[in-house]
């Protein structure tokens, strides 16, 4: 087995609702998505987040895109108008949930690493 | 079968203002759609309105009719935008003038769509016990009611497809749904039934696709951004709309930018909540169901969605005062910059400290280490360039902020060297507007649409 970072396993994008920020994490290639399934469980989300998001993580499947969709409750500062945040929407999020170390099997882990 | 280009050129108030003109120029297209609004902007102009009863709306929306008023008429291409704000009439009778001032009188009908707005309406609403509470918090609105800037309901595509059925080649809207403004021109071109569900969802998730303009054609596009072709020439969204729901997202030809099914997948995940209930006025759509195909250089193909029924309440969206807030910066440089800017925090806080102030929140960033990704970035390299201190403070006393406000530029003379970034004076105190979502019975509020020619 072999760490590696989200990175170069999937992208992602996020944005606000509120003072919850969601990250899309799309799976950059299909056999990806199981291993993001089962590894990118809400609870290592909130864990990852930590001192960030101060609320609940809901994560949400969404197959047919190899797509998970977390949302982050209270992590932007009261959002909208209310936030000091530099980033009062939640924009860079995205890259945020990337720098997540997940544990793939040698040959998975080598060809990721080699296409992204 | 019969299909309709649904275009956007503007994602949001204060995108491109070149975009819809291209949209309009560089290829086919039967309808324009512009979304103008945000939470925030409705509250701006409500205030526009009340300092003169012929403002309150998107002013540049007048001027861009103004610039694409030929291509309009000659090539009868519709256009839907909510830049009515919270004063669709006057933004139609700007418009109208702008018309006849250009010579296009007589050749074009301009329709509104309103009756979203609700402010003179929240007494009457609270005194009979539609609570409006707080979608997040469950508050009832009465805890915040004198202190109401705007309220108003979202009406989704359905009053937009009445409005084009009536005429309209102009269709100003005020609070409609950005989903809405292209599910708007399918319903009426496909004259899809109120209970045709999946195809109603399936032109909503159209509409989500492009609402935020360029987001979906290569615009902050994470996935091979730096090979994205020719992006000072980024082409804006087209949707080729089908009668059975099916639809392409694409672009004119020779813009640049990209679209393939990965640079889709980023913009449908955007502002998403759970992907199975995706709530609108019109539908319920279901983002599970979404079927991607690649079908060509920037064409990328969706079928397969499923609908479910559309709730019985209205969004509303409401904005109220809550206290005012500033933020300020400066600049630290090489050698020690982190520690420079840390040491300025420590500084200036216990300055405020000196001066008694308190304040319901404050907030320092180190732009360059953490403004970001927070703890998740660790430690900056020793040896870091430069580090921006952002410190921001916010209070219901406008007083204390002012006062906040002249204590960051003294740290130039007074505190950690190597220090610049103040060019641009004091840090300007702002209102907060804050925002309250709720929800209203479908049979308290109904849209109100009319048709003049110009």
């Amino acid at each position: 087995m072999a760490k590696i970072k989200l990175v170069h396993l999937a992208h992602a994008r996020s944005g606000d609702k509120g003072d919850t920020a969601n990250v899309g994490l799309i799976a950059y290639k299909p056999e990806y998505y199981p291993v993001l399934v089962e590894q990118v469980t809400a609870e290592r989300v909130k864990e990852h987040f930590r001192g960030i998001a101060f609320g609940p993580v809901e994560r949400f499947e969404i197959p047919n895109l190899g797509a998970l969709n977390f949302l982050l409750h209270n992590s932007l500062d009261g959002g909208g108008t209310l936030s000091l945040k530099t980033d009062a929407q939640g924009k860079t999020y995205s890259t945020a949930l990337l720098r997540m170390e997940i544990e793939v099997d040698d040959r998975l882990a080598e060809e990721a690493l080699r296409d992204r | 079968m019969k299909t309709i280009r649904i275009s956007n050129g503007q994602g949001f108030w204060g995108d491109s203002l070149e975009a819809p003109v291209e949209q309009v120029r560089r290829g086919p297209i039967d309808y324009l759609t512009l979304d103008y609004l945000a939470e925030i902007t409705m509250s701006i102009m409500q205030k526009q309105r009340a300092r003169d009863p012929r403002s309150g709306y998107a002013r540049d929306f007048v001027s861009l009719i103004e610039r694409i008023l030929p291509d309009l008429v000659e090539r009868n291409i519709k256009v839907i935008a909510n830049a009515g704000g919270v004063n669709p009439e006057a933004c139609r009778d700007a418009v109208i003038d702008a018309a006849r001032r250009a010579g296009f009188g007589g050749k074009i009908k301009i329709g509104i769509v309103g009756g979203d707005d609700i402010l003179h309406r929240l007494d009457d609403f609270i005194s009979r016990g539609v609570e409006l509470k707080n979608l997040d918090t469950g508050e009832p609105l009465a805890s915040v009611q004198s202190r109401v800037q705007s309220a108003n309901v979202y009406f989704g595509g359905r009053p937009v497809a009445e409005c084009l059925a009536s005429g309209g080649q102009v269709v100003i809207a005020g609070r409609v749904t950005d989903t809405g403004l292209s599910l708007g021109p399918m319903i009426h071109e496909f004259e899809w039934a109120t209970d045709d569900w999946d195809r109603l969802a399936a032109g909503t998730i159209a509409g989500h696709t492009v609402e935020c303009g360029a987001q979906c054609t290569g615009g902050n596009c994470l996935i091979d951004w730096d090979t994205i072709p020719a992006m000072a020439d980024i082409g804006y969204p087209v949707i080729e709309a089908r009668p059975d729901g099916s639809f392409v997202i694409t672009k004119h030809e020779g813009t640049g930018g990209r679209i393939t099914v990965a640079s889709i997948k980023e913009q449908l995940v955007y502002e998403m909540g759970d992907p199975r209930e995706y709530i609108t006025p019109d539908c319920v759509a279901d983002f599970t169901t979404i079927n991607l195909e690649h079908e060509g250089p920037d064409r990328v193909r969706f079928s397969g969605i499923k609908g479910r029924p559309a709730t019985d309440m209205y969004k509303v969206s409401v904005s109220y005062s809550a206290g005012w807030k500033a933020v300020g910066s400066l600049v630290y440089a090489w050698p020690d910059a982190y520690d420079k800017a840390r040491a300025a925090d420590r500084i200036l806080r216990e300055r405020l400290d000196r001066l008694g102030l308190k304040f319901d929140h404050i907030l320092t960033e180190f732009v360059g280490a953490n403004a970001c990704h927070g703890p998740l970035a660790g430690d900056p390299p020793a040896d870091i360039a430069e580090v921006t201190f952002r410190i921001g403070v916010r209070d219901e006393d406008r007083a204390a902020v002012e006062r906040f406000t002249r204590e960051i530029a003294p740290l130039v003379l007074n505190g950690p060297p190597t220090v610049t970034g103040f060019a641009g004076g004091r840090p300007k105190v702002e209102e907060v507007v804050a925002y309250w979502p709720a929800l209203i019975p479908k049979s308290e509020v109904a849209p109100e649409i009319s048709v003049t020619e110009a």
